[in-house]
């Protein structure tokens, strides 16, 4: 077996090994069970007293929702503050970096809010340090905050009986940064430190290279920023080529750090799902179902990055490490081609590479990954779009044998079907029309720049876009030139409307679940935890995303592939 | 109003905590590994003359040459050409790239060129080349150094990393490390 096979097979064992009993500690937290990390209560308790809330109060769906409405308005309106004033506070401001223009600030406050880490700009010649820190590091933890907060007010909506008692979203926020995402972004942060990502507040220093020639080398607080953006599922590097840099990114045991962090907690939330419903073989069943889309995915894009490029090969250039073009020579194909199905998996959007210059087909893996969004998916976020999947499988399953649809023993009625199915079919009556628009434009105005490749791939740079705003991801074919007032704009509504609606949507099921008695289980009761209902999940997926996209992919990577 | 002030005082908590607290900490702990906190500088004569990792640029014939870099190794402003690979100018500059190193290094007619070699990398600053790309470079260096080339396959050899049991990531060889070694040769 090749040694990048190899690599790929030790690297997912490693992560599900440490994901299981993440999983299980996270079920204990956010039950109040009792666990290891409950040194920090008075500390929470102190945070709870500070701001007046009772840790033991319970909310509805709808305050619950508002409660995440409220304080994600306040980030945002911090986030663009700062953004479009940083040229004028000189605190944590050595390199002299200017005031953000509005379209761009208004792109990346709800960038980073909405978790997305759509970036239009490069981090070195964009931010402040002041900002680096106090937005793009402080949103990092929030935003993830938010989707794991909402997360378990829908899973809380699967147990209760009571549709007032569905959590408290302060409790789930503020548990989320102290026992999960700071503890677990200090650990990456350390390791990558003693690595050689630099955390420093000086100034990049001008060094005189060995030729003799001037150069400015840009640096930072790296480590603490890269942690959390790994971890988080951000993706939003310090730098503008993000972890392809070497300063993000320095070696093999950072890179491997860097990979495990992206997948650790997206994979841990699904095992929590076993664990807090008490249902441990459900939360198999679901982490197989994900596994073999992941497992597919990553197959196809390693092997399709590792036979190079056939134009190169026709050149007679030998290409032992495959196609490199984008790619560090230290990660090779197979680890870029890796990250890059993690990163879309989980709406990480963090890049080892330039996904532009891969080959067409892996750049399609990418793109359905990210239509797909639910393969593990961003933190929280990712279980509650996969739950729309879950009452559309449950839903055609009753119909198929003829019963009423049962979900963990409440009816599934027109209500819940009819939300999941608007919040479902609201991402290809977004992404697609978008797409068309641009496309559109790019078309009749030949002179506009956005494209930096032409033919069939200028039209995957677009589509790709706002896939990836939609999907909250942020990685993106940067050759778009998307620093202009259209594309800021446009993927700045994109990325708030399929952050909040496809949160408030699965939440509102719960919500309505909570409030319906409880049907006994039968006989004749639908087993949602049987590997038949794996097969019907799987084959509802693809199907869904298929039918919506497969049409708009074969215009872009598909038809580039068959033109080489 | 009263729920708001709740966010609020929420918010600027954690704007202390995650905002200020965290990354305070690492830079605290980054005491601990002055050099590796600063990026691994490489210092001579008390001077940085660059950092282990950030490559940088060479085009004199008795330095090994880096790839090529859709920022000419600019580091402080990293980027990747982005090129799709079916791009036909972007095809037709990697077929001149071919022609240059062929020019530059004769030797290397008639052997198997690495694409590494030719491709620019994703950061525009990568420290590496493939040890093939590096051994084909010898005999161009010797000449302008007037070294055995025995030696510079030796140098080559013992500035080539190597991750554990052959995984997570390949074998390479530091450009920039190669090149400090080889003027260190020069002065004994």
């Amino acid at each position: 077996m090749p040694s990048s096979i190899i690599s790929v097979i030790l690297l997912s064992a490693f992560v599900i090994l440490l994901a299981y009993p993440l999983g299980k500690y996270l079920s204990k937290v956010f039950k109040g069970e009792k666990n290891f990390m409950d040194f920090l209560t008075p500390f929470e308790n102190f945070i709870f007293k500070v701001i007046s809330v009772d840790p033991a109060s319970q909310m509805s769906w709808k305050e619950n929702m508002k409660a995440m409405l409220r304080i994600n308005l306040i980030f945002y309106f911090w986030a663009y503050i700062i953004l479009a004033l940083q040229g004028s506070i000189s605190f944590l401001n050595p390199a002299a970096i200017a005031n953000m223009e509005a379209t761009l600030a208004f792109n990346t406050a709800i960038s980073f809010v909405t978790n997305t880490n759509l970036q239009h700009y490069s981090g070195e010649t964009g931010l402040s340090y002041f900002s680096q820190l106090l937005v793009i590091g402080f949103l990092q933890f929030v935003s993830a905050a938010t989707g794991i907060a909402a997360m378990l007010v829908l899973m809380k909506g699967l147990v209760v009986k009571n549709s007032q008692s569905l959590g408290n979203f302060y409790v789930y926020f503020v548990k989320s940064i102290t026992r999960l995402l700071l503890p677990l972004s200090i650990i990456v942060a350390v390791i990558l430190l003693f690595n050689g990502v630099p955390q420093t507040l000086q100034a990049p220093e001008k060094i005189t290279n060995l030729e003799g020639e001037k150069v400015t080398i840009a640096t930072g607080p790296v480590a603490s920023v890269v942690a959390i953006k790994q971890v988080g599922t951000n993706g939003g590097g310090f730098f503008g080529t993000n972890s392809a840099h070497p300063f993000e990114n320095a070696n093999f045991v950072t890179n491997l750090v860097e990979t495990s962090a992206i997948i650790i907690i997206p994979v841990a939330l699904v095992f929590m799902v076993g664990f807090y419903l008490n249902r441990k073989k459900l939360g198999w069943v679901f982490f197989t179902v994900m596994v073999v889309m992941l497992s597919l995915f990553i197959f196809s894009a390693v092997a399709l990055e590792l036979s190079g490029n056939p134009q190169l090969a026709k050149m007679g250039l030998s290409q032992p490490q495959g196609n490199m073009e984008g790619k560090e020579t230290r990660f090779g194909s197979e680890l870029s081609a890796l990250w890059g199905v993690l990163t879309t998996s989980t709406s990480n959007g963090s890049v080892n590479s330039m996904h532009d210059s891969h080959t067409p087909l892996a750049g399609a893996v990418y793109m359905f990954d990210m239509m797909v969004n639910a393969v593990f998916g961003g933190v929280g976020v990712g279980f509650l779009n996969f739950f729309l999947y879950v009452v559309i499988g449950v839903f055609i399953s009753g119909l198929m044998v003829g019963r009423t649809p049962e979900l963990l023993g409440k009816k599934i009625e027109a209500r819940e079907v009819k939300i999941a199915s608007l919040v479902i079919l609201f991402q290809p009556l977004i992404v697609l029309p978008m797409t068309a628009i641009a496309a559109y434009i790019a078309k009749t105005t030949p002179d506009i720049g956005w494209l930096n490749n032409p033919g069939y791939h200028g039209f995957s740079e677009m589509l790709y876009e706002f896939t990836s705003a939609f999907a909250n991801n942020g990685s993106g074919f940067e050759g778009l030139g998307d620093n202009t007032a259209f594309w800021n704009i446009s993927t700045g509504l994109v990325m708030l409307v399929a952050r909040f609606i496809p949160i408030i949507g699965p939440v509102a099921i719960a919500g309505s679940l909570a409030a319906k008695k409880s049907v006994p289980e039968s006989e004749g009761s639908l087993k949602i935890d049987s590997a038949i209902f794996g097969v019907v999940l799987l084959g509802v997926i693809f199907i869904v995303v298929g039918l919506s996209f497969l049409p708009a992919l074969a215009l872009g990577p598909v038809a580039e592939y068959f033109s080489m | 109003m009263k729920l708001f002030l709740i966010d609020l005082k929420l918010h600027f908590i954690m704007v202390v905590l995650v905002g200020c607290l965290y990354p305070l900490l690492i830079l605290g702990l980054g005491y601990f590994a002055r050099d590796a906190a600063n990026g691994f500088p490489i210092r001579e004569n008390n001077k940085i003359v660059g950092y282990k990792n950030i490559g940088q640029k060479f085009t004199s014939t008795g330095y090994f040459w880096g790839r090529p870099s859709a920022v000419d190794y600019n580091a402080a402003s990293s980027g990747g050409t982005n090129k799709s690979t079916t791009n036909a100018d972007y095809l037709q500059v990697i077929a001149q790239r071919k022609v240059d190193f062929l020019l530059a290094n004769p030797s290397a007619v008639g052997k198997e060129i690495p694409s590494d070699i030719v491709t620019a990398s994703g950061s525009g600053l990568d420290p590496h080349i493939s040890v093939a790309a590096a051994l084909l470079q010898v005999q161009r260096v010797a000449a302008a150094r007037e070294i055995a080339a025995g030696v510079l396959e030796t140098l080559i050899q013992s500035n080539t990393e190597r991750p554990p049991a052959g995984l997570f990531g390949a074998e390479t060889v530091n450009v920039l490390e190669l090149n400090l070694a080889l003027d260190k040769l020069k002065n004994h």
